[in-house]
Order: C-alpha cells, then sequence, then structure tokens
C-alpha cells in the first residue's frame, strides 16, 4: 500500500493534545509521524488539507446494521460505507439483529462480514441476556475472545435490577462496559412519542422522561454497588443528565451518550405525525436539549452516538403509531454537531474531536481515537466551514429515514482513511439501487 | 372544493371561529329535512362516499350514512372485519385503491390518531375525520355545539367536560371547539385519566365534580371505557361512580340547572346516573339528531356546497 501524505492541516488529536497546522504521515496501515513540513516519501499519495481539519476517524458506540435478519434495510457492508462516508472508521453493532447476537458464532459472523466489506471497522456489541430475554446472562468470555467490545440488550432496558447487577459484576472479569437504554416499559408501554402538550393536542400516547430516569437511577445505583462499568445509552432528559453528573462527581464508573438528533431537535417535530422524528427515547423538549447541549460541553456526556436505525420506506410510510422508532444518522452527525455545537459554541472543535474519537474510543478500549504514531492509520479530513444540504436520496445507508432531510447543514467529510486506506473521498456517488 | 371549509375535515384544532359558525348554520336548514315525509335531497346526487371504518362504531357510522343517503349519495361501508386490513393491507395501499375507483369523498374511523390526515394528504378525495384516536373527533364536537347552541349561547357558556379526557378524542374536539367560540371550558376527572399539562390548552381543571358542577353551566359527560380499569387507571366502576358519577343529588346542589351531554354510549350508573340521562335538562337524544344535521353541512359544504345556497338545496334544487 502507498504511503499517504496529509498535508497542510489543521491536526486536532485530543489524546496527544494536539491542534496546530501539521502533516501526517501514514504507511503501512499506522500513523508513522505527525509534524511540520514533513518530507513526501517517494511514491506516496498526497492529500491537501489545507484550510481542513485532520483529525481520527469518528467512532460510534451505536449503530444498527441490521444484519443478520433485515438486509433489505441495511447491510454490514452498507452501514459500514455509511459510517465512512460520515467520517466514521470505528462502529459498534448492537446485538439486535435476528438472530441475537448472544453467541461467539454471531459476533464471529458480524466481524468477517466487515473484513470482507473492507471500509469502516465494526466492532460487535453482544447482548447481555441469551435472545435479550432479560433471563439468562450470554456467556460473556467466549463473546468478548470473538471480538465483542461490550454488552447491551439494546433496544430493551436490562430487564430486571438484578440481572444488571450480576451483568456489571460479571462484565468486570472482561473489561467491557454494559451499555443500557433506559426505559422503564410500565412507563412508557404504547408510547408514540414525549408526554407534553404537543402529544395531549396530537392525541398520541406520550413516553414521559420518568421512564428514562428511573432506569438511569437504577443503573448508577447498581454500578455505585458494583464497581462494574455502566454506559448509558442515548441520554434523552435533563434529569438523567443530571443525575449522570452527579454520580460521576462521586467517582461511580458511569459514562454516557447523546445522539445527534437528541440535541439538535424537539417534540415540535412530531407535529404533523411526522413518522421520521419517530425514535426512542423520543425528541423531548428544548430544555432537555439544553441539558444535553451543557452536558456535552462540561463532560458531563462522553461523546455523541448515532443510534443509526435504518428503517425500510415503507415502514416509515404508515400511521404514527404503527410507524416503528429510530433513524439514520452516520451520514449527518458531523454536520448536525458542527452546525448545533461548534457553530453556537457550545464545543469547540477540539471537544467535538474528542466527544466523537477520543472518548468513544476509550469508553469501549479500542485502538482507535489517536493520532498518535503507532496508532492505526484511521483518519477523517473535514471541511468544518463547507455548507452542504441534506439529501436523502444521496445516502450510502440503504435507509433514508432521517429527520434533517433537506436542512442545510455546515461540516462536511472531505476524506476518511481506514488502515491508510482512503475509503471514502466527498463527491462520491451511493451506487444506485 | 369549498373554498370555506378546505378539502377535508380533519378535526376542529386547525379551523377557525368562522369556519365553526358556517358549519353550525348550514346545519340549520339541514334539520327540518330530517322531519319530513320524504327524508331526501339531491345535493349530492351522484356523490360516491366510502365509510372507512377501521373501528367499530354504530352510532358515528349510521349517523353518517344517514346523513349521506338524505343527501342522496352512493354509499358503501367498508368495516373492519370485511375489509382487506385483516390480510396486512396497509393504510397506504388501502387509500390508493380507494383512489383508483374514483370515489369523492371518505369518511374514516381509525384507531391511531393521525389516521385521517394520513390518508387526506395521500388522496384527492374529500376526508372526513370520524374519530381518529385519541386525536379529534370533529363532527362530534359540531353536533355537541350545535346542541348547546340550541339551548344558549356559546360565547360565555361554562362548559366541563367530566371523565376520562385522557383517552379522548371527543374532549380534544370539544375543547378546541368551544374555546374558538368564546366559552370557557374546563375538564373533571381523576388526575390519571387527565393528560399532561391539559391546563396549557387554556382551560381549567376540577379534581372534584361536586367543584365542577358548581361552576359550570353545561356537562359534557365522557364514556368511561371499561378496560380502563385493566390497564390500572381507576380501581373500580363502583368507585368512579361514588367519586366521579354525575348524579341527581350532586345536581340538586348547584346554583342552577345544568344542561347534560354525553356523547354516547352511556354506562348507566358509572359515568351518569340513569334519572340525570333521563332527566328533564338531558340533551343526549337531541344531540344524536343535531349530528344528522351536522355531518349533512360538513358533507355539503365539502362538496362544494355554498352555505348560503343550503336553504335554497333542501327545497330540492340544482347547485
Amino acid at each position: 500500500m502507498r504511503p499517504v501524505l496529509i498535508r497542510g492541516g489543521r491536526v486536532i488529536d485530543p489524546a496527544s493534545q494536539r491542534d496546530e497546522t501539521a502533516d501526517v504521515l501514514l504507511a503501512d496501515g499506522r500513523v508513522t509521524a505527525v509534524g511540520r513540513a514533513l518530507g513526501t516519501p517517494d511514491g506516496a499519495e498526497v492529500i491537501e488539507a489545507k484550510g481542513l481539519v485532520v483529525a481520527p476517524g469518528f467512532v460510534d458506540l451505536h449503530v444498527h446494521l441490521r444484519e443478520p435478519g433485515r438486509e433489505d434495510v441495511e447491510t454490514i457492508a452498507t452501514g459500514a460505507r455509511a459510517a465512512v462516508a460520515g467520517g466514521f472508521t470505528s462502529v459498534c453493532a448492537m446485538p439486535n439483529t435476528d438472530p441475537v447476537t448472544d453467541n461467539q458464532a454471531a459476533v464471529g459472523f458480524i466481524v468477517s462480514q466487515a473484513l470482507r466489506a473492507g471500509t469502516a471497522r465494526v466492532y460487535p456489541i453482544g447482548a447481555v441476556s441469551l435472545g435479550q430475554r432479560g433471563e439468562q446472562l450470554t456467556e460473556m468470555g467466549e463473546l468478548v475472545a470473538a471480538g465483542a467490545v461490550a454488552v447491551s440488550d439494546d433496544g430493551k432496558p436490562v430487564a430486571t435490577a438484578h440481572l444488571m447487577r450480576t451483568a456489571l459484576e460479571y462484565a468486570l472479569t472482561f473489561g467491557i462496559p454494559v451499555i443500557d437504554h433506559c426505559e422503564d416499559h410500565t412507563l412508557s408501554a404504547g408510547g408514540a412519542m414525549h408526554e407534553g402538550l404537543i402529544s395531549t393536542r396530537l392525541g398520541l400516547k406520550g413516553i414521559p422522561r420518568a421512564a428514562e430516569d428511573v432506569i438511569v437511577a437504577r443503573d448508577i445505583a447498581l454500578a455505585g454497588l458494583t464497581g462494574g462499568h455502566v454506559h448509558i445509552a442515548h441520554l434523552s432528559t435533563a434529569g438523567a443528565v443530571n443525575m449522570v453528573r452527579e454520580a460521576k462527581s462521586r467517582g461511580v464508573r458511569v459514562t454516557a451518550e447523546a445522539t445527534p438528533h437528541h440535541i439538535a431537535l424537539t417534540d415540535a417535530c412530531c407535529e404533523g405525525y411526522n413518522t421520521n422524528a419517530k425514535m426512542n427515547p423520543p425528541l423531548r423538549e428544548s430544555h432537555d436539549v439544553e441539558a444535553l447541549r451543557a452536558g456535552l460541553a462540561d463532560g458531563t456526556i462522553d461523546c455523541l452516538a448515532t443510534d443509526h436505525a435504518p428503517h425500510h420506506y415503507d415502514a416509515k410510510e404508515a400511521e404514527f403509531d404503527y410507524a416503528p422508532f429510530g433513524v439514520v444518522g452516520l451520514e449527518t452527525a458531523l454536520g448536525v454537531a458542527i452546525t448545533e455545537l461548534v457553530g453556537p459554541k457550545i464545543l469547540s472543535l477540539p471537544a467535538l474531536v474528542a466527544r466523537l474519537a477520543t472518548r468513544p474510543a476509550e469508553i469501549a478500549h479500542l485502538a482507535a481515537g489517536t493520532l498518535a504514531p503507532g496508532a492505526a492509520a484511521d483518519v477523517v479530513v473535514f471541511d468544518p466551514a463547507a455548507e452542504w444540504t441534506v439529501e436523502p436520496a444521496a445516502f450510502f445507508s440503504k435507509s433514508r429515514n432521517t429527520p434533517f432531510a433537506g436542512r442545510r447543514l455546515r461540516g462536511l467529510v472531505r476524506w476518511t482513511l481506514v488502515g491508510g486506506a482512503v475509503v471514502h473521498r466527498s463527491g462520491d456517488a451511493a451506487p444506485g439501487r | 372544493m369549498s373554498p370555506a371549509l378546505g378539502k377535508d375535515l380533519l378535526g376542529l384544532e386547525p379551523l377557525s371561529a368562522e369556519d365553526l359558525r358556517l358549519i353550525l348554520d348550514t346545519a340549520e336548514p339541514f334539520k327540518e329535512i330530517s322531519e319530513r315525509a320524504i327524508k331526501k335531497v339531491p345535493v349530492l346526487r351522484g356523490k360516491t362516499i366510502v365509510n372507512l371504518f377501521f373501528e367499530a362504531s354504530t352510532r358515528t357510522r349510521i349517523s353518517f350514512e344517514f346523513a349521506e343517503k338524505r343527501l342522496s349519495a352512493d354509499t358503501v361501508n367498508v368495516a373492519t372485519a370485511a375489509s382487506s386490513v385483516q390480510k396486512g393491507e396497509t393504510l397506504v395501499d388501502t387509500a390508493r385503491n380507494l383512489e383508483a375507483m374514483r370515489i369523492d369523498m371518505v369518511v374514516i374511523r381509525h384507531a391511531a390518531s393521525g389516521a385521517a390526515k394520513f390518508l387526506a394528504d395521500r388522496i384527492q378525495s374529500n376526508v372526513v375525520n370520524a374519530g381518529d384516536g385519541m386525536h379529534e373527533h370533529p363532527t362530534q364536537a359540531l353536533l355537541d355545539l350545535l346542541t348547546i347552541r340550541d339551548h344558549r349561547p356559546i360565547a360565555g357558556a361554562k362548559v366541563c367536560i367530566v371523565g376520562d379526557v385522557l383517552h379522548s378524542r371527543v374532549a380534544r374536539s370539544n375543547i378546541w371547539g368551544l374555546l374558538k367560540l368564546g366559552a370557557e371550558v374546563a375538564v373533571c376527572g381523576p388526575q390519571s385519566l387527565l393528560p399532561l399539562g391539559i391546563g396549557a390548552l387554556g382551560v381549567r381543571v376540577f379534581r372534584r365534580i361536586e367543584e365542577a358542577i358548581e361552576w359550570a353551566d353545561v356537562l359534557n359527560v365522557l364514556r368511561l371505557q371499561l378496560e380502563r380499569m385493566q390497564s390500572g387507571y381507576v380501581p373500580s366502576l363502583r368507585e368512579y361512580y361514588r367519586v366521579f358519577g354525575v348524579t341527581e343529588e350532586r345536581l340538586a346542589r348547584a346554583p342552577h340547572d345544568l344542561l347534560i351531554l354525553h356523547p354516547g354510549p352511556m354506562n348507566r350508573g358509572v359515568e351518569i346516573d340513569s334519572r340525570v340521562a333521563d332527566g328533564p335538562h338531558s340533551v343526549i337524544l337531541d344531540q344524536v339528531t343535531n349530528g344528522v344535521a351536522v355531518r349533512m353541512a360538513v358533507l355539503y359544504l365539502l362538496a362544494g356546497g355554498r352555505p348560503e345556497l343550503a336553504e335554497a338545496a333542501k327545497g330540492g334544487g340544482e347547485r
């Protein structure tokens, strides 16, 4: 493979406290040098990055790639391609596929499909319980040996406090986080959107904030009890942000993520029964959005994660109650984050890179998220000022269910490299389908 | 399409006070047609209307059907059990198939909130919402308004909606309609059956029925769905009647007589005492009569009928 010299960009690598104009040299799949005026090795490919940001490839702790089971809406290959189009070089695939990723063979299948696809690195997340049924723990040792980097029953909460306790304890042996989707089903059952004035007007059953908050409180108490590492998926409420902040101040091993849509949108997007604004947890109110942004700013919320959830257009073309929850997010995450967080000066660009690359890599203990010499040559080069319009038809994902269609965003990925090879450049066209 | 009303009637929230008065005023001349020996005028002759009922309904469906037939429309009833929904057909496909049959209007009742709008956005025919989930039931609220107006001005009236407001499309449509026409509106029921933040819609909330009765001029008493007990919203019918039942004893303590409405079907002895339902201040059967007239007015206006000709239309002249 030819060496690659990325020349003259603003190199932002929070892991090595670097934010300066520099060249980055990649060879043999590794970062070999970062510095000023590096010479161009013979035969090297040169990427001119003047005016652009050069950062470690982004890491997404929360994607649904739908394979195996729903290859009609996404495959590991199309999901990984969408990932690199969004600047993500590593993604962690949730286990709620069909069949569920609850054994080493299923983990191995995802690893091998990702290798065949050859774009983003895909790290499987194993289930906490067999079949995600909330009864019996999975063989986490075997899952980890096969390549799993975390466990979760995502799509649902870990069913009982006892199971969560034992999962946190058992996972300590393997040093992996337990990721929880915090939702008390007895409070949320039948709900389709945030419970508030808009749900009352639309006549839709609401999902109260408390459905999330009571399980976040449970999980924090159990992490405190066990010393285990709980990672709270997709925070959506101001109350949950406050609980995580308070728990961290006491030294509880809790980390948390927020999605781009929860930091950008409110339940007002559901007006007109817009099913592309239907997700779980639901879009909440502006003071929750403010709390999430503040949590990202002060580090209470460690990272952004997309909760990329592809659905067939037929499925979203339905009555609001009957449409599935979820939106795609890989290809809009950077633009939404720059527009909604960097633009209003809630995060600096280095802080954003930390939330998109450094911290998520640390949480899942991935060898990623840094441009330190010797690190894997996973790099994103993006233009923080370029504006573009979200056109779902141009997505690399098989699915189009985004609440950002038609939105003008700032921040565009120019190149994405994985293992030193260019796997995406802006202007690449998605294959027709 | 009537310039006054638009293509569809999906709810009362988007309508203006003027729109509401137009419908009510248009209903007035249609009331008389149902009193004739020959209850038929030709204003919708040649129009085809599909009554698409995805949810069980007796009185609303029959009321629409009478309204359509008395306006000489050709009607087809599609009920859930007989439809292809049971075979897994989506509402989109149902809509496209109806469109392909070149129908003029659809009256839809559906368990999902927003289903009427969903259909209306996808077909060119006029769509009338006959109740969508917990969202709106506009013709029910219109007939309630017409019934109140028969007895007293709506502006300034104090109307309290009693019972399961949380799950009630009738309550939501009534709140919009009454507020727009200048009534004062309150709701009363156990907090477990009132939506969070209902006060923000501009209504007063009473925790106790006694206080509501003391305040109100009109009570609109909602049906308590029996399944609400199984879902844990209220402990028992007996207790509901004791705490929230509209009884003669409670009404007797009111400072003045109250008009009593109920959208039906009633659970006698649960939300309402039989002596109240059958008593002198009950207008429950007037509501049913007015329902046909109001639906005739809505269909007539949506089909392009001009309000000023409604009086003439009943004479049988062509539009």
